[in-house]
């Protein structure tokens, strides 16, 4: 690797924010990187963390289409962008302009992030039997330490390069500890809003969720860019669901044409809990999940759901891994996708069953309807099955909407643009349905009707 | 309220109609009959507005308008009903909502606030004891799954709430057993007025005994070859179609 003398005075310690002169983002960042651990006071486990991690992408670096993970999805045109990767922490803005991103209608923890900075005045964080706060007071105070020794970067992979970027940089996010046998009443919604005050921006929370025995919770994450600036969020999210927790977890991504998310979330599962992950793609420039579920004991269910809806020349990747290690579990995966104009869609779902993981159920099914002609869609079920008494069954389809159908309902007096939604909506209705939070699934079903330009309830 | 003039209609270039001429007053019940691929279902088709048809000549009018330029649902709006030969399937809507929606679209067009919910389920319940459906299948997702007579019936049913002006019913009576065949038609007869019209396009003269016509009208290649009253029916059923083709 060859450093400009730009880089050589970085590391010396001169603030990298005020580093002008445009590099390759990746010099920027591994530049950036002794400047930064300078800056958090942190241990000494999470510097060899960090130092590996830092390493590790200072040697794969930015994913490319050569790997085949990426084989359809290219950041190329997103990194290009001269993104400050340290933004300024005084950016505020006002509830009024920002409420109808929170599920308002009804009462629920918010843990806020402007620019990647928390907003205390955002927030409503609790520690009141529960803890529902800071990664970065986690991160440094002395009373969180053995739950970080214990989990931090345990299930998030020390080997995929953006997740080691934010690993390297993990200082702010959600940290979320619900202790044995407490049912959260109220979701947690975690907002990451950006104001673009900067001309382009970097962003790489860090979500660490524990959920204990017995307990249950109910999470909404949001990824929300509040003007035209480029954007790229690297998150990273660890779930550790133990013994008969029950997890649900909602992603909405609706964000605006020049925001681009990379969100990398991984999930330990011990016996018998239950986890379902629901992610709404919507919006955004180029969007990828990478999402892992890993199984450590038996009778666990995980549930992956998704609904894609996009045009323009969007892109929506959906990298899933189920990893069935343990017998006597199930998992069901249904991802629905409407893509129209020149947008693109990728569905990779890898199901991995260990010799060990007998009687495993798991089933996958990805359904696609293309509105226009140059819209593609990349669909590849990945099924490797070592066990030999396993119940595994996945299904693609990729089609149209149906015309008969169409004339059908005109004919009864829907005019083409209503019956053409009413057609979409029940097609991803089947994921909708599974939403738990009454209010959340009047919400999405109004982000739907909104993106198909019509007004109506779609009670169906 | 119905007249077509001169009606040439292709599909996929395909000469199909070619030349028909038919008036059809409100109070009346026309019967359209003849031999498969006569034309029988392209003329509903093209009545009721199926953009894979393409009119070459003639035009249809309703009430003196001429329909050409209408989206199907605008043909709806106005009053058009086409009980289809073979329902579509629409998973995820429910006969209930769908039948909501369509109502309510109708309403709007015609500059019509929506049915309050209530009233709504009054029709509903009146409409489905007509037609003796059960309300539990008024949940289920549109004519998925249902047998062929559910979903005749349920396409009268949909005749029944929407009220419309002209009704086209196509090809109503196959798939159902006598039973069904009854009620269908019991339906349809206490749906008739003097304000609206219908047309039965019917292979068979057996759905004739309950919907009795004013007029039957015999199609064949794509031409009205020969009009008259019910007793044409009967003799159709006597004779088969061969004299027709011999004929012509």
């Amino acid at each position: 690797m060859v450093k400009s003398t730009n880089t050589a005075q970085e590391v010396t310690g001169l603030n990298p924010v005020e580093v002008t002169t445009k590099m390759e983002l990746k010099e920027k960042l591994i530049s950036s990187f002794m400047a930064f651990e300078e800056r958090v006071d942190v241990t000494a486990d999470l510097h060899d963390i960090r130092t590996s991690a830092i390493k590790n992408f200072e040697n794969k670096g930015f994913p490319t289409k050569k790997e085949e993970a990426w084989k359809y999805t290219s950041l190329n045109s997103v990194l290009k962008n001269d993104f400050s990767v340290f933004p300024k922490s005084d950016n505020a803005i006002e509830f009024a302009d920002v409420k109808k991103y929170f599920l308002h209608e009804i009462d629920t923890y918010k843990v806020v992030f402007i620019d990647g900075v928390f907003s205390s005045f955002l927030s409503a964080t609790t520690h009141d039997g529960i803890d529902v706060c800071l990664m970065s007071s986690a991160l440094t105070k002395p009373k969180y330490k053995m739950v970080i020794d214990e989990y931090f970067n345990k299930v998030a992979s020390k080997d995929e390069s953006l997740t080691c970027l934010n690993t390297a940089f993990a200082l702010e996010g959600a940290y979320i500890n619900i202790p044995k046998s407490k049912v959260v009443e109220k979701p947690i919604e975690i907002i990451n809003f950006s104001t673009g005050t900067e001309a382009a921006l970097l962003v790489q929370p860090r979500n660490l969720i524990i959920v204990g025995e017995n307990a249950h919770v109910q999470i909404i994450e949001r990824h929300q860019s509040l003007n035209e600036n480029p954007v790229l969020t690297n998150s990273v999210t660890e779930i550790f669901a133990k013994k008969r927790a029950i997890v649900d977890y909602y992603k909405i991504q609706n964000d605006n044409l020049e925001a681009s998310l990379v969100d990398n979330t991984y999930i330990a599962q011990k016996e018998q809990s239950h986890v379902s992950v629901h992610t709404f793609s919507f919006g955004g420039n180029i969007t990828r999940n990478n999402l892992n579920f890993y199984h450590q004991g038996e009778r666990i269910d995980s549930t992956l759901k998704g609904i894609t809806i996009i045009e323009g020349k969007q892109h929506v990747d959906h990298h899933t891994l189920v990893q069935h290690a343990t017998p006597n579990c199930e998992s069901h995966q249904n991802y629905k996708g409407i893509f129209d104009e020149r947008s693109t869609g990728v569905f990779n779902g890898k199901i991995y069953v260990e010799r060990e993981a007998q009687k495993t159920d798991a089933f996958q099914q990805n359904n696609n309807i293309l509105l226009s002609d140059k819209a593609t869609i990349n669909a590849k079920p990945q099924l490797e099955i070592f066990a030999d008494d396993v119940k595994c069954s996945h299904g693609c389809t990729i089609g149209q909407l149906d015309d008969k159908a169409m004339f059908y309902m005109q004919s009864r007096g829907i005019p083409k643009k209503e019956a053409k939604a009413l057609l979409m909506y029940a097609f991803s209705n089947e994921v909708i349905e599974s939403i738990k939070i009454p209010e959340l699934k009047q919400r999405i079903t109004k982000i739907i009707a909104m993106k198909l330009g019509v007004n109506m309830g779609f009670d169906l | 309220m119905l007249e077509i003039k001169n009606l040439h209609a292709k599909v996929e270039d395909k000469d199909i109609l070619r030349g028909i001429n038919l008036t059809v007053n409100a109070g009346e019940v026309h019967a359209i009959m003849g031999p498969n691929g006569s034309g029988k279902s392209t003329l509903s088709a093209v009545i009721a507005g199926n953009e894979n048809y393409e009119v070459t000549e003639g035009a249809v009018y309703l009430d003196g308008e001429d329909l050409a330029d209408l989206a199907p649902e605008e043909r709806a709006h106005k009053g058009i009903f086409l009980s289809f030969q073979y329902p579509v399937e629409i998973p995820g809507v429910s006969v209930t909502n769908f039948m909501k929606t369509a109502i309510n679209e109708t309403r709007k067009a015609n500059g019509l606030a929506e049915m309050p919910a209530n009233e709504m389920l009054k029709v509903i319940r009146e409409k489905s004891e007509l037609l003796e459906i059960d309300r539990k299948f008024l949940s289920r997702s549109l004519n998925e799954g249902f047998s062929g007579g559910e979903k005749k019936r349920n396409e009268i049913f949909q005749m029944a709430m929407l009220e419309p002006k002209l009704a086209i019913l196509d090809e109503t009576d196959s798939g159902l057993d006598i039973d069904a065949l009854r009620i269908v038609a019991n339906g349809v007869n206490k749906l008739k007025s003097e304000n609206n019209a219908i047309v039965v396009i019917t292979h068979y003269q057996r759905l004739l005994d309950y919907i009795v016509p004013d007029f039957v009208h015999v199609l064949y290649n794509g031409k009205i070859v020969k009009s008259g009253g019910k007793e044409l029916a009967y003799e159709l059923e006597e004779k088969g179609y061969d004299w027709i083709k011999a004929e012509n």
